[in-house]
C-alpha cells in the first residue's frame, strides 16, 4: 500500500464538543493502515494534552488516557505549537505525553510537506 | 439575570457579546469549554478579569476538573455544583444561554 503523510489537526478543547474524540478514533485507523501519521495541537486543541483530567463529574469517558497508548501504535509524531501553549498558560511540563513544540512559522513548514491534512 | 456560556471565547463570539450585552450586577456562569475562559492565563484576553468587576462570575467544577483547569482559574471566580447550578437558576428570574 502507498504511504502518505497524514496531518491530523487539533484546534477544539475536549469534551465540549465530540471533535478530540472523533480525531483520536481517525488517527487510530490511519495508523492501523501503516501510513506516517502526525497530530498537530494548536489554539484551544493543546487543552486536549493538559495533565490531570478527571472527567466524573461530568459523566464522560476520559479519553486523554489514549494519547499515552499511540505509541503502542507506531504513532509518535506530536507537536504542539509554542504560541497556543504560552496564550494559554501552559508549557510542556504540563502535558501527558513527550511532545515537539514548535513556534508558529515551524509548524506551518511543516504543514506543507503533507499529503493529507484532516482538521478536527 | 443569569447569562450562561459554553463556548471557549477563541475563535467563537457568544462569550464577547454575553459581556457586551449584560447588565452591571448580573450573574454569568461558564459551562462546558466556557470554562476556559476564567484560567488565570485567558481571563485578560477573554474579558473575564474586567467582567469580575461588574457581575458576578460562576464555573462549573465538573467542567473544569474535566479540562485539567482546577487549580489554574482565576482569583474571584466562584466554583459551582450541579446543585448550585440549579439554586442560580432557580434565584434569577430570567436566564439567557449565549450559543
Amino acid at each position: 500500500m502507498t504511504q502518505k503523510k497524514f496531518m491530523f489537526v487539533n484546534r477544539k478543547p475536549p469534551y465540549g464538543t465530540i471533535y478530540a474524540l472523533e480525531s483520536l478514533e481517525v488517527v487510530l485507523i490511519a495508523a492501523t493502515f501503516d501510513q506516517d501519521v502526525s497530530l498537530v495541537f494548536v489554539d484551544d486543541g493543546v487543552w486536549e494534552l493538559v495533565k490531570g483530567q478527571d472527567t466524573q463529574g461530568i459523566g464522560i469517558k476520559n479519553h486523554s488516557k489514549t494519547y499515552r497508548a499511540l505509541e503502542g501504535y507506531d504513532v509518535e509524531k506530536l507537536y504542539v505549537e509554542k504560541e497556543s501553549l504560552q496564550a494559554r498558560g501552559l508549557t510542556e511540563d504540563d502535558l501527558l505525553v513527550d511532545v515537539q513544540v514548535l513556534c508558529s512559522a515551524e509548524m506551518a513548514a511543516l504543514m506543507a510537506t503533507q499529503d493529507v491534512v484532516l482538521s478536527f | 439575570m443569569l447569562h450562561i456560556v459554553n463556548q471557549s471565547h477563541t475563535g467563537r463570539d457568544a462569550l464577547s457579546s454575553c459581556l457586551r450585552l449584560a447588565g452591571d450586577g448580573h450573574a454569568l456562569l461558564l459551562i462546558e469549554d466556557g470554562v476556559l475562559a476564567a484560567t488565570a492565563a485567558a481571563a485578560a484576553a477573554s474579558g473575564i478579569a474586567a467582567a469580575l468587576k461588574r457581575l458576578k462570575v460562576y464555573v462549573l467544577q465538573g467542567d473544569v476538573a474535566a479540562r485539567g483547569c482546577a487549580a489554574r482559574m482565576a482569583e474571584g471566580v466562584t466554583l459551582l455544583d450541579y446543585g448550585g447550578f440549579v439554586d442560580l437558576v432557580v434565584e434569577h428570574p430570567s436566564n439567557q444561554s449565549w450559543l
